[in-house]
Order: structure tokens, then sequence, then C-alpha cells
């Protein structure tokens, strides 16, 4: 019996479309627009302006405080302009526009594809440099990966888990890495390990990526402390709270962090990064996109710049489908769609899915049944039928009252209403509302 | 682009999960039963089911397009399985035109007036069978008896269910040792080879409904199992006391509608708890409500009343009733 | 049988007293001092329990008015002055005469002007649909037609109109009370003075992006060109971020600005017909965005499919 987490869940159609196609270079395109604003915290300050020249992998937005990040080149060339673009949020955020000239790398970062595996730097350096190149949760989440790693006073963490669940369907970047970079990977886990003093880590995989769980078992035999643990299919595993749960057994408190529990998690995405930072000099500029969907020509894997144009990747990718309805950032459960596809890439930009006008729209809406489905999958023993009545009827005291705070928005309720209600459409304004008068209260 | 993109918040991906397949899946589930009554009353209960089922839908139809003023949505189903119950829980020699006043009370009455599917507190069956049964209790509880009487209506020949002979000997002072005799076996009473209700007599094909439901996933097992357990232990209690005074807990699961209530009225959706421990609740309450007007009541059966009294107690359970949450705290103090 | 009438009527009685006993001191014991004038003001208030007072219902006004010791700060908007005066009436102070106000929409993008750049299809909740992203044209500020105000008005004195998508504020009936404004995510209603015989003019839009870039998006946005700014003489308007702004207290309704608005972004009503047209001072008639009719028909459909069938 394989290990899951025990409350809800659902099991939409896995489409993992994209699983065979190895990871491919994008080429360079003309520009590229890097918003100051990638992570979740304050957006970072720019330190260049127009006209200036850039090399690949120089500093060009400063973090601007304890939960912000530094945002690096992914090009070498000159900033035409500093402007506000759409970016996936779907809001015109700002952005530093770049004219890309040849691709000229600052001198300080090892290019070389040798695997270097002694780690020279104290835990405290580790922290420090992983702070330095920008690194942010790389599942999606984009959560300052340093600040993850700053375990609190009185705290102390027992475990890190590297979560290789990819529970999104369509999704297959994570796959793709921990076949071809795995090496990588395991020592950017022991960089992690000594940066939290931890001896134990165990990468958690879902059990549809054999091939995966596989390689990593036999090569985690050369690195200490470090297992591979196959989960069960079901989504949201790949949810922080819920990982930890199947793998520890552990329910991190509602309202607390995993710490909590002296679990941290981090994405493979993020280990591998931390590698090529500490051990290669090299900021976060670039990372793994799936380009995918039913009617796309060629799934694919990408590595790309950040900053790349969403347009750029479909090109890539055999071009927009003629059937197109929908064109989401990051998987069909939690992603977001796009208004545009002239949006750059970000840091927490794992794929762009397109699905067919057919799969692009949402039914008619009908009374609730009470059929009681969205109870029994919520993942955090939630009711979701009730967040969104009393959420409708504005009634926030009570939905705070109901915890719609714990809510994960993964959308397993929305996935399984059969009359469509827009549940978690709902639950996250409750949310919003809610949260102001959280901080209403506390200010 | 040419093109405009569709733009919504997550999730993008939806379930094959429909009101319409999960009535069907409801549907389909009472099949068997409706063979089984087929087979054991023939004409009769051919005639009542079709007269419930299409008065049902003509009801629903009119109802809410000419007062609700909605357009109708008789194609989910709902009315089809509304009327099925209702037929299921009527005698076969019923007159047409009382099977249409149920008809009438349970969509008009029990379901549209608080504003159709899924607004309803009461099963809808169960209001226009409890109305008839108040209202006509002489064509009610008079019951045609099994195969002999395949051919006629409402000049069938008729008896008592073995729940009224049970209840009618107690009260004259006979032992239950003589009134077993003058019933079906319990083997009899699975197959369906006894007086009753349309659909009550046959709990065989019940439970294969009961199979095919949960496979399916249309429904947990919380609600039935509880309901079930709750008489079968309920009834064991007294039976062990003096099983010369009560019936034994087998005879109670089989004999009646407490199988057709536990599988199709109980788990209604709309009319019962949202939580795995509310329903727990709600099916404990059925069972022993049941057990308590069987044993005690002046009726011979009580499934219908018990889980319309467990209806009203539904929403007092959604309230107080909570699923167990993810990582909650126990404060202290 | 008529034992049994008998001591029926003698045991209800009985009990009738002796219940009436206990809530007569059980009404003595927990009785509560209370102002009468509270009563007096609320009936004299339209019970409307709007909030366009501020305070949740109009109980919790009659309170504070009769609290407080001046109606500076209180005013029941649906009432109006008259109400207003009754109120200091019965309380026995001044009454504040206040100008009656009116909604108004500052957003004219229907689906002829300001062309959609794609298709909405969440819960029909502008507040959900402005968390999500900037709307489904490239204005981010404009209106997003999904009727949270028409759903928030009291007094059924809004509706959508189909054909361009906006809300439109029925005159008669809206009595300024705010509920709109604050229901709308984009702040983009405003509470104005009703004005001399109802006559009100404002600029109909909050676009703050720059003027080629609003023009862009919307064929009838504010360019912020300053034109009606200069028009103005008696120093009504201002220019913020690429945005004019009429100050109501200020504009006296001399209609200048309104001939000389490049985009017609600005809005009479209630005027009578221009005798005639100045043709010199006004811009060639209004450039229409070219559009595909069928874009309009799918954001339509897809507006009414998302409204829950009930």
């Amino acid at each position: 019996m394989l290990k899951t987490f025990s409350k809800g869940g659902v099991h939409p159609p896995e489409n993992k479309l994209s699983a065979i196609q190895t990871i491919e270079q994008l080429a360079l395109p003309k520009t590229v627009s890097i918003p100051i604003s990638q992570h979740i915290g304050a957006p970072a300050t720019p330190l260049v302006k127009k006209n200036d020249s850039v090399k690949t992998g120089q500093l060009i937005a400063k973090s601007s405080g304890f939960v912000s990040a530094n945002i690096h080149s992914s090009v070498s060339g000159k900033v035409i302009k500093i402007d506000s673009v759409v970016d996936s949020s779907g809001y015109k955020k700002q952005s530093i526009i770049i004219e890309v000239e040849g691709d000229e790398w600052l001198e300080e970062i090892d290019r070389t594809p040798e695997l270097k595996k002694e780690i020279n730097l104290s835990s405290e350096e580790i922290i420090k440099k992983v702070g330095e190149s920008g690194i942010v949760g790389l599942g999606g989440a984009t959560f300052p990966s340093q600040v993850k790693l700053s375990v609190p006073r009185g705290m102390k963490a027992e475990i890190l888990i590297i979560n290789g669940v990819e529970c999104e369907p369509y999704l297959t970047s994570d796959h793709r890495l921990m076949l071809e970079k795995a090496d990588e990977l395991l020592i950017g886990t022991q960089i992690l390990m000594k940066a939290l003093k931890v001896t134990q880590a165990v990468i958690g995989i879902e059990n549809n990526k054999a091939d995966a769980i596989e390689h990593l078992t036999n090569l985690t035999k050369q690195y200490q402390g470090i297992s591979v643990q196959a989960l069960k299919v079901k989504y949201p595993q790949g949810g922080e709270k819920q990982l930890i749960k199947a793998i520890t057994g552990r329910e991190v408190p509602s309202g607390g962090l995993p710490i909590a529990v002296g679990a941290v998690v981090h994405n493979v995405g993020t280990a591998f990064a931390v590698y090529e930072a500490v051990q290669k000099n090299k900021p976060l500029f670039e990372r793994v996109v799936t380009v995918t969907g039913k009617s796309v020509k060629k799934p694919s894997n990408f590595l790309v710049r950040i900053g790349t144009s969403v347009a750029n990747l479909i090109e890539a990718a055999g071009g927009l489908p003629e059937d197109t309805g929908k064109v989401i950032s990051g998987g069909p459960m939690m992603g977001r769609a796009l208004s545009t596809i002239d949006t750059p890439v970000t840091k927490g930009t794992s794929g762009i899915l397109i699905l067919p006008e057919g799969e692009s729209r949402r039914g008619k809406i009908y009374d609730c049944i009470r059929c009681a489905k969205c109870v029994s999958v919520c993942p955090m023993g939630l009711e979701p039928y009730l967040l969104m009545t009393v959420t409708e009827q504005q009634n926030y005291e009570r939905t705070e009252h109901e915890r719609v705070m714990d809510c994960i928005e993964c959308g397993s309720c929305s996935y399984i209403c059969p009359s469509n209600r827009p549940l978690l459409d709902y639950i996250r304004l409750g949310k919003v509302e809610v949260g102001k008068i959280i901080r209403t209260r506390k200010a | 682009m040419s093109k405009l993109l569709i733009v919504s918040p997550s999730p993008h991906n939806y379930g094959n999960d429909t009101i319409k397949s999960l009535m069907y899946g409801v549907l389909i589930a009472l099949i068997p039963t409706l063979l089984v009554s087929l087979y054991f009353f023939g004409v009769g209960a051919l005639i009542v089911i079709v007269t419930s089922v299409i008065s049902a839908v003509i009801f629903e139809y009119l109802i809410s397009k000419y007062i609700l003023k909605t357009k109708p949505s008789i194609m989910d189903g709902s009315a089809v399985i509304t009327g099925l119950l209702l037929a299921f829980n009527v005698p076969s020699n019923l007159p047409v035109w009382i099977v249409i006043i149920g008809a009438l009370v349970a969509i008009g009455i029990g379901k549209m007036t608080f504003g159709g599917l899924g607004n309803n507190p009461f099963n809808p069956a169960l209001v226009g069978r409890v109305f008839l049964l108040v209202s006509f209790p002489v064509q009610m509880t008079t019951w045609p008896a099994p195969i002999q009487s395949r051919l006629q209506y409402l000049d069938a020949v008729t008896g008592a269910t073995p729940l009224g002979i049970v209840k009618e000997g107690l009260r004259n002072g006979e032992q239950v040792s003589e009134l077993v005799k003058q019933i079906p076996s319990n083997m009899q009473m699975f197959i369906g080879n006894v007086g009753g209700s349309l659909g009550e007599v046959a709990g065989l094909a019940i439970l294969l409904g009961l199979i095919w439901l949960l496979y399916k996933k249309v429904i947990t097992w919380h609600i039935p199992i509880s309901m079930l357990g709750t008489i079968f232990i309920v009834s064991g209690i007294f039976w062990l006391i003096n099983p010369e005074k009560y019936m034994d807990p087998v005879f109670h699961i089989i004999a009646g509608g407490a199988l057709l209530g536990a599988v199709f009225m109980a788990t209604d959706y709309v009319t019962s708890p949202m939580t795995p421990k509310g329903q727990l609740i709600f099916g404990i309450g059925i069972g022993f409500l049941t057990v308590m007007i069987r044993l005690f009541g002046a009726y011979p059966e009580g499934v219908s009343f018990a889980i319309l009294i467990m209806n009203a107690f539904v929403p007092i359970i959604n309230l107080y009733v909570k699923p167990k949450r993810f990582g909650e705290v126990v404060k202290n103090g | 049988m008529n034992d049994i009438v008998i001591y029926t009527i003698i045991t209800v009685g009985a009990i009738g007293l002796v219940a009436a006993v206990i809530l007569f001191f059980v009404a003595k014991q927990f009785y509560v001092e209370e102002d009468p004038r509270i009563d007096k003001v609320e009936e004299a208030l339209p019970s409307a329990n709007c909030g366009g007072c501020g305070y949740p219902g109009c109980r919790n006004f009659a309170e504070a008015c009769v609290k407080a010791d001046s109606l500076d700060e209180l005013f029941c908007p649906v009432g109006g002055n008259d109400v207003m005066k009754e109120v200091a009436e019965i309380i026995g102070i001044e009454a504040v005469e206040k100008q009656a106000q009116i909604a108004v929409i500052r957003c004219s993008g229907s689906f002829e002007y300001r062309p959609r750049t794609n298709n909405y299809d969440g819960a029909a909740n502008c507040t959900i649909a402005t968390n999500l992203y900037s709307g489904d044209t490239g204005c981010q500020y404009g209106c997003l037609g999904l009727g949270e105000c028409v759903d928030a008005c009291t007094f059924d004195a809004m509706y959508m109109d189909e054909k361009t998508g906006l809300p439109v504020v029925i005159q008669d009936k809206c009595t300024g009370c705010g509920d709109c404004v604050r229901a709308c995510p984009k702040d983009i209603i405003e509470l104005r003075n009703k004005g001399k015989k109802d006559r009100r003019i404002f600029v109909s839009c909050i676009n703050e992006d720059k003027g080629g870039i609003a023009k862009k998006h919307c064929s009838v946005a504010c360019i912020g060109c300053s034109k009606c700014f200069k028009e103005c003489n008696y120093d009504a308007i201002t220019i913020k971020n690429f945005l004019a702004y009429i100050d109501y207290n200020k504009c006296v309704l001399c209609r200048k600005c309104v001939a000389v608005c490049p985009t017609d972004a600005i809005h009479e009503i209630n005027f009578p017909p221009r005798k005639k047209k100045p043709a010199d001072t006004k811009a060639a008639p209004k450039e229409k965005v070219k559009e595909n009719t069928d874009l309009i028909d799918i954001a339509k459909k897809n507006q009414n499919n998302n409204k829950t069938e009930s």
C-alpha cells in the first residue's frame, strides 16, 4: 500500500503528454521583459535604467525586504525601457525590458557541465547565497527560498522533503528534471540539508513517474541521508501540507507553518536551482517550462530564460492551435488563465497549457443538490458548499468561523461539483474579504 | 490574434459528474427492483409505476414553467426518480387517481414549493407517500398478494404484510412462534415473494442496487449501513430480551421498507446531511426511530416517518457536526 | 360530554391566567428604559434599511440621531431634507440642509467603444473578476459589466443594459444611498449632487493611463488632453494622472467642456438638446472601433451563461 494523504483528494485525468520529451534549450528571444515582482512579497527595486548594458546573470533589481527576492538579467543586451507589462496575474506590473545582444554571461558563472560534489560553504553562507541568487519556490508558489531556509528561533527542522510529486495534470517539467538532472538535484538536496542542519531528506514522487522513482532510488545509494518515497497518485499531493502528511504522517496545524512539525518542503526545481547557485555561481534566470495541450503539435519541455514571451514558447511547440480556447500558465487545477499570450515567463511559470475551445468553458450552473461531494474531496476538511453560501451572503464572520483561511485553493471542490457551481471562486473571494477583516483587526 | 482567449479562475479542469449522470446512476440502480415488482405484481405494478412517473414529470414541468417561471429541467431525471420511488411505496392495486394525487403532493408540495431540486427539506416521494397514507388509509394498507394477482389490478386478491400480521397478532396477545407460521419465511421475503408496497418487497434486488450505487460512487456507505445496523442492533436487543414478544432482527431488516428506505430514500442527496459523521448520526436516528415505531407505535411500519423526522433534523446536524479539519489545533484553555 | 368541555375551558383559562401573570412581572422586571424619541425618529425614517447613512439599519440611525448633539454628520440620503427636517423637529435641534445626490456611472466603455480582448468565464461577480485579473478589455479601470452594483441596489434603481454591457441608473428611483458605490470593486460609481433641474455634467471615465494607451483600448476614454481644463472658467476641472475630474460643487453647468472633449468622455444629463451643433469645436464624429459583432454576442452570451439558473 503506497503512502498518500488521508483526507479528500480527486483523480483528474493525468494527460502527461510531454513526459517523454527531453528538455530543450529554447532559442534566445529578441527582447525579454522581466517583471520586478515575480515572487510573493515586496517587489524588487530596479538597479538599472534605460540604455544601460547588462550581462547575462547580472543583478538588475534588488530585494526590497525580508520577504522579497533579487532579480537577475536572463540575457545580455541593452535595457530599452522600464514599463508596465501585463503579467500572468492579469494586471500590469513594472518590468525591465531588455533588447538581446549576443549572449555574454558574467565571468564568475561556471558554465562547465562537470558535476561539483563537494559543498564548501557553511550553512549561513548557503542561505545567503540562495538569497543573493534570487531563488524562489519553483513549484509555482514563488515564496522566496532563503526565508524558508531560515528556521525561526526556537524551532528545529528535522526532515527535508523534496517535492517531486507534480500532481498537476499535464505538467512534466519536474519529471524531466528528475530524469535528466538527477545528480545535480541530489547535490542540491544535500546543500539544502546542510543549510537546514538536518540529516534526513525524502524525495516524494507520485507512482505515475516510475522511471524517475527508479532512477533516483538507484542514485540515492551514493548520497547519504536521502531516500525516495513513492506515493499513490492523488491530487493535491503536491500541496505542502498534504505532502508532509503523506510522508511523515504529521499534520501541519491550522494557520501554522510546516516547520511547526519539523518539516521543510522544497520543490525539485528549487533544489536544482540551489545546486546551480551554490556550486556553479549561477543565479536563477532560467527554468524548465512544459508547453503542452491536446492539440499542441509538439508538446515539449523547454529550458527558458525568464522574461521570454509565452508566445515564443508556443511558437517553438508548433504554434497556437486553431481551436485554442484558453492558455494557462501552470497546470489545469491551479494555473492562471492568461488574457494575452504576450506575457513574460516568470520564475513561477512551471508550464504553459493550451486547452481547446471545447474544454475551456464552464458548464451551466445549477442549484446545489447537496450531494456532499465537495465535502468529501476537500483535502483540508472544509465544507466548500457552506463557505460559498456564507460568502455569497457576505456573512464574513461565519466564513471566517468556518475556517475559510485554511483553504489551499486546490480546486478539488469545483472540479467534482455536479452542478458546476463556482465554489472556489467564492471561497477565494471569502478569503480575500476575511483577510481584509483580519488585517484591520490586527491594525 | 483572431480569437479571444477565455479567462476564468482556476480550476480549468472539470470532473465528469453532472446532476444528470448522478440521477441516471440512481435510476439504473432502481432497475432490478423495478423488474422484481413487475414480476410479482404484474399489471397493477405497471399501471401504478407508469402513472406515477408520468404524472410526476408532467407536474414538475408544469409547475416550473407556469408557477416558478423557470426553465423546466425535467431531463435531469430527478422527477423520474421521485415518481418511481413514490410508486415503489404504494400497493399495486392503488387507483390511478390516488397515484396522481400522490405525485402532485410529492412534486408540488414536497419539492417545488421550496424552489425545486436542491432546496426541499423533506424527501418528496415520502411526503407524497405519507400524505396518501393518512388520507387514504384503507387503499394504502390493502396489499395484493404476490404472483397470484399478476393479471388483476383493482380487483386483486389482497392480504396483509408480514409486519402488519405481526403487529396485529402481538396486539391480540399471540406468541411470535405462532405468528411466524402465518408469514412467509425470511428467504421468501428476501427475494420478494411477499405482499407489500411495490418496491419494498425485493430485498435482493435492492441490495444489487446498493452495490451499483456504491461502485459508481453515487452514494457512500454511511447512511445505509448505519441505518440498517441500528435497526439490527436495536431490534436484536429486544429480541434477546423476549423472543416470544419481539421478532428477530433479520426479519426487521428484510420485512417492510427498511432496505428500500436505507438504500434509496434516506440517501437522497438533498435531504441528508453533508458530512460523513452527520450521515452516520442521521442513519442511526432513522434506524432507532424505525424500530421504535414498529414495536411501540400505532403503525406496523415506520421507515417513512423515521426518515421524514430525521430529514427535519438535517439542518441542525449540518450546523453542529463538522468534518475533522486538517491540522485542527485543540485549544488548551 | 359537557364535563369535558367545562374542564377544558377551566384548564386552558387557568394556564392562560398563570402565563399572563408571569409575563406581566417579567415585563416589569426586565423593562429597558429607552428614549421614546428613538421610536418616533424611526417612524419618520423611510425604513429602507439600506445602510446609506453609514449605519446598519434605520433603527441604529435613529439611535445615533437621538444621541447626537448636532445633525452635521448624520444624513438620511433616502429621505432627503424633508425627512431630516422632521427628525430634527422630533429631537429638537437644527436640521442641516444637504443637496440631494445621485449615483453616476463613470464608464462608457460599451461593447461598441471598448473592444473585448478576452472572454471572462468565471463566476458572475465583479469582485471575483477583479481579484482574478484586470478585466476582459484592454482598459484595466473600466466596468466589468457583471452587475454587482445592480444586485447591491436596494431600490431597484439600476439595471444592466444588454446592448452596452454597462449598468444604468434609473434617475427617478435612485436615492443616492451609495450601496452601489460600496459594491463596485473598480470604484467606477460616484455619488454626485443631483444639480439644478436635475442637470449634471461629469467625466464618464476613470482611466489613468496615458492618452494614447487609454484611447487604444477605449474610444470614449478620457485621454487627459486638458482641453476641458482650459475651457473651464470656474476652476471646476482638475487633471490628475491623465484624467479629468469635474468638481460638482464648483461646476456651473455651462456645458463648454462637453463641447470640446475630443472623445466624448464628458457627459451631460437632462439638458435640453443644443440649438446648433458647434461643428468647429467638436472633432469629427466618434471613430468607432472596428468590431466583430460575433464577439459581442459571444461576450454577452457568456455573461448570461454565468448567471445561476434557478
